[in-house]
């Protein structure tokens, strides 16, 4: 019920509408509850027809970074330390 | 899009899954509350790949599911209401109520549209300006928006044949309501992403400020639920219980207040029923007094005081985590998604769905 899917927006509309690509699909969405601007080729994350966030790439960026130093720590078999959780999760 | 999918990749989840591996603790059950993580979950693999000593538990957070009967047939009371046109959502279309489901109910005779969002309801209200469309509002917080704003744009429209018959409901109230009731033993959390893109991570800080367990706000990717579970017995390990978010690409911590602040706007809070638990003080949402022409309850006089279970039916204790879905005798014997006997087995999110799709044949 709470599925919302990524959606990559083309195209804004008059109404607060916008025009997604929504995995190949195009669609016409709300923005009315979205809180803030969004311009074409950024992504929102789609909720039952309304955009409820713009997904934050370099939020995205940093979590998968976050994920290679785990890597790193682990091919280096350093347990240590290691054991907290990251910084950036708080 | 490729920043996206790396989220799914599986070398990426070797090193968490290792992690994982390491952390210290005894048994621990965490508890995903959204149903659309129990998916998540079992569709990833992730239960697989856990040690033995990680229990994942499903949790309330399917609102097709906590729907009580009452609730559900006074939809159906609705629906055969002349003139009316009921629309819902899909996932609610096959729920059997006390009697007969929306679904049977439509072939019945009654207009029952299948609606994805509230935009296509107003669409239909628009189109027939000689019935009634009421729409079935189902879902918590991350759904309410939408409802909100159909409610507002129906007055800026000038719409008098749109409705809201509201069976919405909050989680905040329904976790705590759950750990109240003291019939299940949870260590840990999994937040729910969506709800909490919409209310902010913050509020679920009273669940390690008031009931020392820990909960990490997850996506619903493989490696977002693998960070989480990652984080949160890392502070198990650390006897640390906190609040932390590893989907931090949607959710912030005060949520998105603006979609928020229109459901305050339209919605207030009142006691509702949960399948389940009975009733849960300030867990539903109602129409405010500003907005009673759009509420369908105070439009047309429905009473429904016939409401029943079917006898055999567990879903009310699966959905409190006290039984999974294997341990009710009609799991996929009598129960089975062709002829579902309660919701959980309905829902695409439903734990007995999800358990009858991926764990059947596992004994599990």
């Amino acid at each position: 019920m709470c599925l919302a899917v990524p959606a990559k927006v083309l195209e804004l509309r008059d109404n607060q509408m916008a025009l997604v690509d929504l995995g190949g699909t195009q669609r016409e969405i709300s923005l009315m509850v979205l809180d803030g601007e969004v311009a074409p080729d950024q992504y929102v994350l789609v909720h039952v027809g309304y955009a409820i966030e713009v997904i934050d790439e370099d939020e995205a960026r940093r979590t998968l970074e976050l994920f290679e130093e785990f890597q790193a720590l682990d091919e280096r078999e350093s347990l240590g330390s290691d054991t907290d959780v990251p910084d950036a999760f708080r | 899009m490729n920043l996206l999918s790396s989220f799914r990749d599986s070398a990426r989840a070797r090193p968490i899954i290792e992690r994982i591996h390491r952390r210290k603790t005894g048994p621990v059950t965490i508890m995903e509350f959204c149903g659309g993580h129990t998916v998540a979950i079992f569709r990833s693999g992730m239960r697989e790949v856990l040690p033995s000593r990680v229990r994942m538990l499903s949790g309330p957070g399917c609102p097709v599911c906590v729907t009580s009967n009452a609730d559900l047939d006074r939809a159906i009371a609705l629906a055969r209401t002349p003139g009316v046109i009921l629309a819902s959502y899909g996932d609610m279309l096959r729920v059997p109520g006390s009697h007969l489901s929306l679904m049977q109910a439509r072939a019945q005779g009654c207009h029952v549209e299948i609606v994805y969002s509230t935009l296509d309801a107003l669409a239909l209200a628009e189109q027939h300006p000689d019935k009634d469309v009421v729409f079935f509002a189902i879902g918590f917080e991350t759904t309410a928006p939408a409802a909100a704003a159909a409610v507002l744009q129906a007055r800026a429209r000038g719409l008098k044949n749109f409705s809201l018959c509201s069976v919405m409901k909050l989680t905040i109230p329904g976790a705590r309501a759950l750990l109240g009731m003291g019939d299940v033993n949870v260590d840990a959390v999994i937040g729910p992403g969506h709800v909490s893109s919409i209310i902010g991570a913050d509020p679920w800080r009273f669940l390690p400020d008031e009931h020392g367990i820990p909960v990490a706000i997850s996506g619903f990717e493989p490696l977002d639920l693998l960070a989480a579970t990652d984080a949160l017995l890392g502070m198990i390990e650390t006897g640390s219980p906190d609040l932390v978010n590893t989907y931090r690409r949607i959710v912030k911590p005060e949520g998105n207040r603006k979609a928020w602040g229109l459901v305050q706007e339209v919605f207030a809070p009142r006691t509702t029923v949960w399948r389940g638990f009975g009733e849960i003080p300030d867990s539903g949402l109602v129409l405010r007094e500003e907005y009673a022409e759009f509420d369908a309850e105070r439009r047309f006089s429905i009473v429904v005081d016939d409401a029943t279970e079917h006898p055999a039916c567990r879903c009310g204790e699966v959905l409190r985590g006290v039984i999974t879905p294997p341990d009710c005798a009609v799991f996929a014997t009598a129960c089975t998604p062709e002829h579902p006997l309660g919701p959980c087995m309905v829902s695409s999110e439903g734990s007995c769905a999800a358990y009858f799709q991926y764990q059947r044949h596992s004994g599990a």
